[in-house]
């Protein structure tokens, strides 16, 4: 990987100057450090996905395409348009007004007018018009239209990986245009060809086999809870000893495998265990759906729909009543806009309630899964949480809206409100990049790989720059969040362009605030630091 | 230069230099631009819209994949933004309403800058304004014109002149939504021509229809107020399309008539196979026409097929022997 530039060196280097060439003939930077690596062959065979003809790179003039690739292509098309109204519609209705072009975090800290979402529809839109319309068929390039070639093939691959389909752009489209939608039909149709990306497709694999994606084996996922309950032990006295794949347990809890695997996120899942211990709630992990993200999102809906299967499948097995879900970003898109359609009715499970305060969660009555930040949010409320806010004075926290629970969800309230009643010292960021109009975190739709580092810098940059807005104002110093790929994407982001600031998980503060029954003096919070800065300078 | 304007512009006054000098030829021509091509443009327009519209939903909508743009319906304490992330039928109606006559997204525009060493936003209102003007102008233009296709006029359209003709100067009563219709296009007109980032994404199908339609705002406007032409022979005209007993009256009706009436033939025509069409998509884009309820209601999708899963049996066979090892429960020992 090619040395990062300084952090001043790259803000200064983006440019918003439009090119002298058509966009038309501009061709993609395929140099090394520019793009993911592609998938290795195993990955797609062990799901029994189409292959490429061999191993090839993005760098190299040939890319093995199967030989009848173009066909593939627009029969690959037209059955997507026939199965999509919003394929189609997307591909007919923009007016190219521009109201979207400075609305994408990529545009933003690359400059590339092709990362402006209306030119990324526009890479899909000029195939479309030439292969499927009747002004495209006649008037060709006048209309818009051009050929289907391996360059077209090349900058998809380019562009539809430089786009995070985190819907920021939809919010502003005058007409709902989600280039997302646009994005998710582009993947599929490269990965018709055998196309993908290795930081997609070998989390996919693995999950398909193992249940989650990082390929966590039965045995070593409950080492590694063990592992945390040890930890949970020696800074609250408590010791906890959840169940795994538990018949009868009243709650199925799935979270992403991420947060078992990495800091911060185990920290996070510290918090889940600390507080179903609180509240004594009859739940079980699984080591079988031990996966809350779902990178077939990534992929194609077909793989989306066979890696969710596990949830809905685990849990009839296991006779549970409902299902709780911890923080992540895509995963979330799925429970909510994709999966009762996709792999329900979920009519083995009952409507969720709360066992603790009685709570019907009737958003979720068909799906009947519910978000731990609604969950945590309703105990509060009711006063169920024994909570002690200043264990967390020393973090002047802000919160980062995942893309997902923000505009496929619109999950605001739940988790701003656990925040302020597990923290002293809460600040938003400026409107406009928070909420409905958050940043993504630049790494999100599988794009959290190290070798485009660049990019992903880039990509976040409009995230960073937020943060810093409000770490200068009033010292903030910690970044919330209730996504797994945040919680891996944030940390060098920050590092990189506001490195005083830490990321967290939302129940990782929630952890922290609990007071335990039975629990011996808290001195640590759960990264094993003292609570406040002062012990810290002491230690020293 | 942009191949792209020019191209788009030079179309329209070769279009328009047809219809002038097929007017001036008089007898069949005439009636070629005066009959036979509205006619046929209409047909076209109708055929072609209903066909589009056909085929937008012909495709299912497999996913309830609403853009929500504000709160949540949640636990009753916390407040829904019930129009922005609607979770009922109202509540998209509401949004669609919203969205279709105040161009609501588009409202929320902003723009970035960079300012020392920070990134900006600021609230561009621009876009939203053009685009508000242009269109109202253009309804209200479109209103006023029944006034030819209708006797007796309905009782809204004196109405809408009266309001349209407010900052009345003298004879003949001036109508602000005509030069706020040219004001418009212009606009639009001139953001794709002079902003670098627009005009790069800028098609020849973007300028054409705002050339068009400058046309004939120019020519109506040039009739209206300064050519003068015989409103009585042209609503003659008008009426014997409408009624089906198409002629052309005794008696001249002016070249440029024939050159708007060829122009507004052109764009209704020109609508189903264009951009144009997204005043009938706005109301099927699924980002915005559906309720965010689908936790709460399951969406169904027509084509849902079984898929090749990985079972918790074939997990188990996978990982047996090392579940019992950890003390995890197994279904066949």
């Amino acid at each position: 990987m090619a040395k990062l530039p300084k952090p001043d060196d790259l803000f200064n280097s983006i440019d918003y100057k439009i090119p002298s060439k058509k966009w038309e003939d501009v061709p993609p930077d395929l140099s090394d450090g520019k793009f993911c690596y592609p998938t290795k062959i195993k990955n797609l065979e062990y799901l029994s996905l189409p292959t490429t003809k061999g191993e090839w790179s993005p760098a190299e003039d040939d890319w093995k395409l199967p030989d009848n690739w173009e066909t593939i292509v627009r029969e690959g098309f037209k059955e997507r348009l026939d199965k999509y109204r919003s394929l189609k519609v997307f591909m007919d209705i923009c007016v190219r007004c521009g109201a979207c072009a400075d609305k994408c975090h990529f545009f933003i800290g690359t400059g590339d007018p092709k990362n402006m979402p209306v030119l990324r529809a526009e890479l899909l839109r000029s195939i479309y018009r030439n292969d499927f319309t009747t002004a495209g068929r006649i008037l060709g390039t006048i209309a818009g239209a051009r050929k289907l070639t391996k360059d077209v093939i090349k900058e998809w691959f380019s562009y539809f990986y430089q786009c995070t389909e985190c819907r920021r752009c939809s919010v502003y489209c005058p007409y709902g245009i989600d280039t997302a939608e646009i994005t998710m039909m582009g993947r599929e149709l490269l990965t018709l060809l055998g196309l993908n990306i290795n930081w997609i497709l070998e989390p996919a694999a693995n999950c398909f086999r193992m249940g989650n994606h990082l390929g966590i084996q039965p045995h070593a996922f409950k080492d590694m809870v063990d592992f945390f309950c040890d930890d949970l032990e020696e800074i609250t006295g408590v010791r906890i000893n959840p169940s795994y794949n538990r018949k009868g347990a009243e709650i199925l809890f799935i979270t992403p495998s991420g947060d078992v695997f990495a800091d911060p996120g185990t920290y996070t899942f510290m918090g889940y265990l600390l507080l179903f211990e609180h509240i004594g709630l009859d739940y079980t992990l699984s080591t079988y759906a031990s996966e809350g993200g779902n990178f077939g999102l990534f992929t194609s809906s077909e793989m989306m729909k066979r890696l969710n299967a596990k949830m809905y499948a685990e849990a009839k097995r296991l006779g549970v009543k409902w299902i709780l879900g911890g923080e992540c970003g895509h995963m979330w898109r799925v429970i909510q806009q994709y999966m009762d359609t996709m792999n329900g009715p979920a009519d083995f499970l009952e409507s969720p309630v709360s066992p603790i305060t009685g709570t019907k969660f009737e958003n979720a009555a068909s799906t009947k899964m519910v978000h731990i930040a609604e969950f945590t949010a309703d105990l509060i409320r009711n006063g169920k949480l024994k909570l002690d806010p200043s264990r967390n004075d020393k973090h002047i926290v802000t919160f980062h809206d995942s893309c997902n629970p923000s505009r496929a969800m619109g999950m605001f309230e739940e988790p701003r409100y656990v925040l302020k009643n597990v923290c002293n010292h809460f600040y938003d960021m400026p409107e406009g990049t928070i909420r409905e109009q958050t940043f993504c975190c630049g790494s999100g739709s599988g794009l959290n790989t190290e070798e485009i580092m660049d990019l992903r810098l880039r990509g976040g940059l409009p995230r960073a720059n937020a943060v810093k807005h409000v770490h200068d104002k009033y010292g903030v110093n910690m970044l919330a969040c209730v996504c797994a790929i945040d919680r891996a994407a944030l940390p060098p982001l920050m590092n990189y362009w506001v490195p005083e600031v830490g990321v967290t998980g939302l129940h990782e503060l929630v952890g922290n605030a609990l007071v335990m029954e039975g629990e011996t003096e808290r001195t640590m919070n759960l990264r094993q630091e003292p609570l406040t800065e002062e012990e810290d300078e002491t230690d020293e | 230069m942009n191949v792209n304007y020019l191209s788009s512009l030079a179309a329209v006054i070769i279009l328009g230099l047809i219809a002038y000098a097929g007017a001036q030829s008089g007898g069949f021509y005439q009636v070629l631009f005066g009959i036979f091509i509205p006619y046929l443009a209409v047909l076209v327009f109708i055929l072609g819209f209903i066909n589009r519209v056909m085929d937008w939903a012909k495709s299912p909508v497999p996913f309830r994949i609403p853009s929500t743009c504000g709160q949540q319906q949640s636990m009753e304490w916390i407040k829904q933004s019930k129009i922005d992330n609607p979770s009922t039928f109202i509540g998209v109606v509401i949004r669609m309403f919203l969205e279709i006559v105040l161009f609501r997204s588009l409202f929320r525009n902003s723009r970035v800058e960079i300012r020392g060493d920070r990134l900006s936003y600021k609230w561009v209102i621009w876009l939203w304004l053009f685009a508000i003007m242009f269109h109202y102008s253009f309804l209200a233009v479109v209103i006023r014109h029944l006034r030819f296709f209708t006797e007796p006029v309905p009782f809204f359209i004196p109405l809408i002149e009266k309001v349209d003709g407010i900052l009345q100067v003298g004879l003949p009563i001036y109508y602000i939504s005509g030069l706020t219709l040219l004001a418009g296009a212009t606009l639009l007109l001139l953001r794709r021509v002079l902003i670098p980032k627009i005009n790069y994404i800028s098609q020849a199908a973007d300028y054409f229809p705002l050339f068009l339609i400058i046309g004939i705002a120019f020519t109506g406007i040039m009739m209206r107020y300064f050519t003068k032409v015989d409103v009585v022979r042209i609503k003659e005209m008008t009426m014997g399309l409408v009624t089906l007993h198409p002629g052309i009256p005794e008696g001249p009706i002016g070249g440029l008539f024939y050159v708007h009436l060829f122009f507004v033939s052109i764009l209704v025509a020109y609508i189903p196979f264009s951009k144009l069409m997204h005043m009938g998509g706005v109301f099927l884009s699924p980002t915005r026409n559906l309720a965010n309820n689908s936790r709460a209601k399951r969406h169904i999708n027509p084509w849902n097929y079984p898929v090749k899963v990985h079972t918790y049996e074939e997990y188990e066979d996978d990982f047996r022997e090392k579940m019992i090892e950890a003390g995890l429960p197994v279904e066949k020992e």
